[in-house]
């Protein structure tokens, strides 16, 4: 079996990708994309932790799996949301930029 | 080199070199089909750990629902012709990501992941055995599980065990949660009113 080091060194690559993503760029789809790299790359590290204990017999763990599942729930949900917001906000403003959505600001 | 040691790092460049693709690439619509290709190779993460399940699904949700909903956002507004702008926020975005690379890299490699010592073992099972819930062997091998692999698959349905028995609330809480997305979501993309 692979060693979890290198899952864990994959999934922390792939966090940052993500991370960066959402601090550089300004259309609010890709920060969404960006989002979801940053919860597939928690949901390599959950599962690859949970399938790399060793030594517990006949006890199979799944309790990594069960979290992915629901993080996997939680961001279907998120993206649910979040596209119809952009797509609200593109009806409004004419524009899914971050930086030009200020309506809230002082 | 094994076959699952070729299989990771074929896996490994793909995923990598894809999410690299989604935040630098121009054109918002490749980023969002790379996206796909990262959700694959993630999904064949999955299937290498063994987490067969979580494999299909995330091939089901990941690939199948959400890019899709992806390339809707995206031909719905206008990002196609606009592209994949960076915002004024350029050297903070690449030092900060950056900074946190090194202490992830350095926390992962100087731990020491060893799995629970044989000693403790006992006592971490005792603990655990609230959320463990699987059949013990002994009890399958009653019921006319005699093979390794026919073990095995009864033990799978640990998973199951686990999502309607000791996670149930959270189980609960999360389709309720889906439901008010669902329904939060079609009031705020509907036309009229809202």
């Amino acid at each position: 079996m692979v060693p979890l080091v290198y899952f864990q060194l994959l999934s922390a690559a792939l966090f940052i990708i993500g991370l960066y993503g959402v601090m550089a760029r300004r259309s609010a789809v890709l920060i969404i994309m960006s989002i979801e790299l940053m919860l597939n790359a928690v949901n390599i590290n959950l599962i690859a932790a949970a399938s790399h204990r060793e030594g517990w017999g006949s006890f199979v763990n799944f309790d990594g799996q069960i979290i992915a599942i629901f993080i996997i729930t939680v961001a279907a949900a998120e993206v649910g949301l979040a596209m119809a917001i952009i797509l609200r906000m593109y009806r409004n403003r004419a524009t899914v930029n971050v930086d030009e959505i200020d309506l809230m600001k002082w | 080199m094994l076959f699952q040691d070729i299989i990771f790092w074929v896996l490994a460049v793909t995923a990598i070199g894809a999410a690299l693709g989604v935040v630098l690439i121009r054109d918002l619509f490749r980023s969002a089909l790379l996206l796909a290709v990262v959700f694959v190779a993630v999904a064949g993460f999955f299937a290498l750990l063994s987490a067969e399940f979580l494999a299909v699904v995330q091939v089901l949700i990941y690939v199948g629902a959400i890019s899709i909903l992806f390339i809707f956002a995206i031909m719905l507004t206008r990002n196609v012709r606009e592209g994949n702008l960076p915002n004024r926020l350029q050297l903070p975005a690449v030092l900060f990501p950056a900074l946190l690379l090194a202490a992830l890299v350095v926390a992962v490699v100087s731990s020491d992941w060893r799995p629970i010592p044989e000693e403790e073992l006992g006592r971490a099972q005792l603990t655990q055995t609230q959320a463990v819930n699987i059949v013990a062997e002994e009890t399958l091998a009653a019921e006319g599980f005699s093979t390794a692999a026919a073990l095995e698959n009864a033990q799978q349905a640990g998973l199951a065990d686990l999502l309607i028995g000791a996670f149930v609330l959270p189980f609960e809480a999360v389709s309720l949660l889906l439901l008010a997305a669902l329904i939060g979501g079609l009031a705020l993309a509907r036309s009229r009113g809202g």
